[in-house]
């Protein structure tokens, strides 16, 4: 275990070393202290490493991660895990918005409520929430998962394509285009098996699925005079 | 981009702090905004007597003599405290009007940043260090008090384009974001008779609170005519001489979080901004939610 001071040290020190390691197959776990709301902490990792970092963080924490597992021990603010192509991060406290937005793989977890627009053009991540989301969320989402076992605001999926949500709790209100769909037997497998990745204590067959109409991927020529 | 921290103290015992605390607050917000920078401070009532907060560019020329010049228009007692291109003017209640009309005749070109019983306005271009340190903000103590840094958007970098805008005794407003309505509904409050001196927009989301609360609006009622009212992007923060509230408009993009002790309500654009503060580990800590209108009272 390595710990770094964030407060010490910097920010630049800190994401140059643990940038070193990437495209090697290290394993080293890392512990960051002090991290006091900084922004862009542990970005652009590409090994299989463990940051844990211990207390709140600013913008943009584990953007772009690929492989490595990054944990946050506070909440998180806007943009955590952006872009992230693969491996884990998990946020033991809230997060601020557009969490995971545009995210290609890999799973974000965020063990209290997520504000507006968590996953907004996601691509491919899965993102598991355990309490709440802002309104918003998965707008314009292309592919990967959307879990969330409270409620979620306004506008859900709105214009979405082929991704997948699965809300426990109330939607307040669809976006243009997502609709409620049908819980077939492949949808609770992949649910299962997200929510037991997640640590989440809840039942598949709570949940229900949403996702897009398909009405908006042709153009309708009733539609002409809108433009 | 603009920064934003605010301060409602709870426990008495740390008012001698307040300016030290939002000092500190107030530089983490430097790169949201380091054009200019603005504190507006609720301190000590001065005995019942009116608080004017003014500023000039040419500070030695307009405040020498500034005092005995207004006691005599106003035929009043007038003291006066100078902080660098700031004073503080003290004159018998209810004579603010008087003194506004008198003070533009006096030293033409000087403004009036605020007006009350416990507000006072300081505010200047340059970095947020630098601005609190000429006005020793750091040695300020008060109930509450709320400071802003500016990355201009919508109207020029100058003082009278800082934050905050106080358009009524004892208020004040700062501002993240852009409103796109203000030039409309600026025409139409000055036709309802408020004061607006800038071309700023925040200056106008300011004035309508006002506007509001002189038609017998609470400020949590004119919170929420805000949300119908004003078009654009923002987070306010707004203080009365007893209340501070928070207010997002529905798409909610600029950023705030907020915490809260038996001590405090905090604000701040980020949360980088609440770090150093007292027991802050087990604070309440939560982003306020979109069109939705905060409010405490002491």
């Amino acid at each position: 275990m390595q710990t770094y001071d964030l407060e010490a040290n910097g920010l630049r020190g800190l994401n140059s070393a643990l940038q070193e390691l990437n495209g090697s197959s290290n394993k080293t776990a890392w512990e960051i202290v002090n991290p006091k709301g900084s922004h862009a902490i542990a970005v652009g990792l590409n090994s299989p490493i463990e940051v844990t970092v211990k207390g709140s963080t600013g913008y943009y924490c584990a953007g772009m991660n690929q492989q490595a597992t990054v944990k946050v021990e506070g909440s998180a603010g806007p943009g955590v895990a952006e872009n992230m192509m693969s491996g884990t991060v998990i946020v033991e406290g809230d997060a601020s918005q557009y969490a995971g937005a545009t995210g290609h793989g890999g799973l974000l977890v965020i063990k209290g409520n997520a504000s507006s627009r968590c996953g907004i053009s996601m691509k491919g991540i899965d993102i598991v929430v355990h309490g709440n989301i802002g309104h918003m969320c998965a707008f314009m989402a292309q592919a990967g998962n959307l879990v969330v076992l409270g409620d979620a605001g306004d506008a859900l999926g709105d214009s979405c394509y082929e991704a997948r949500f699965f809300v426990r709790g109330n939607v307040k209100s669809l976006g243009a285009d997502c609709i409620e769909k049908e819980m077939r037997p492949e949808h609770i497998e992949i649910l299962k098996d997200l929510l037991a990745r997640a640590g989440a204590d809840a039942k598949p067959e709570e949940f229900k699925r949403y996702g897009s109409a398909r009405t908006l991927y042709n153009f309708d020529v009733d539609n002409a005079q809108a433009y | 981009m603009c920064g934003i921290v605010g301060l409602f103290l709870k426990d008495k015992s740390l008012e001698p702090k307040l300016g030290d605390m939002l000092t500190d607050m107030l530089i983490t917000m430097t790169d949201r905004g380091p054009d200019s920078a603005g504190i507006a401070i609720y301190g000590a009532d001065a005995d019942g007597r009116a608080k004017l907060t003014v500023q000039s560019d040419t500070p030695e020329a307009a405040f020498d003599g500034l005092d005995g010049a207004l006691a005599e228009a106003l035929s009043a007692d007038v003291s006066i405290r100078v902080i660098d291109t700031h004073a503080v003017l003290e004159l018998p209640a209810g004579k603010e009007e008087e003194a506004r009309s008198a003070l533009a005749e006096l030293r033409p070109g000087m403004r009036v940043m605020s007006a009350g019983d416990t507000i006072e306005i300081y505010k200047e271009v340059g970095l947020p260090e630098k601005v609190a340190e000429r006005f020793n903000v750091r040695g300020m103590g008060g109930s509450h008090g709320i400071g802003h840094t500016r990355m201009a958007t919508e109207s020029a970098v100058t003082t009278e384009g800082a934050h905050p805008f106080s358009t009524g005794s004892d208020q004040c407003l700062v501002h993240n974001g852009s409103l796109s309505n203000h030039n409309a509904l600026r025409r139409k409050l000055r036709r309802e008779g408020v004061r607006i001196e800038s071309q700023n927009d925040t200056e106008v989301g300011a004035a309508y609170l006002t506007w509001k609360m002189q038609n017998g609006a609470t400020l949590g009622e004119a919170l929420e005519g805000s949300l119908e009212d004003l078009d654009g992007f923002f987070t306010f923060v707004v203080g009365t001489k007893d209340g501070f509230g928070v207010v997002r408009d529905p798409i909610a993009c600029k950023p705030a979080v907020m915490a809260e002790t038996d001590q405090y309500v905090a604000f701040g654009s980020e949360y980088r901004a609440l770090v150093n503060l007292p027991g802050i580990e087990d604070a309440k800590v939560w982003e306020p939610e979109p069109a939705t209108v905060y409010f405490w009272n002491h």
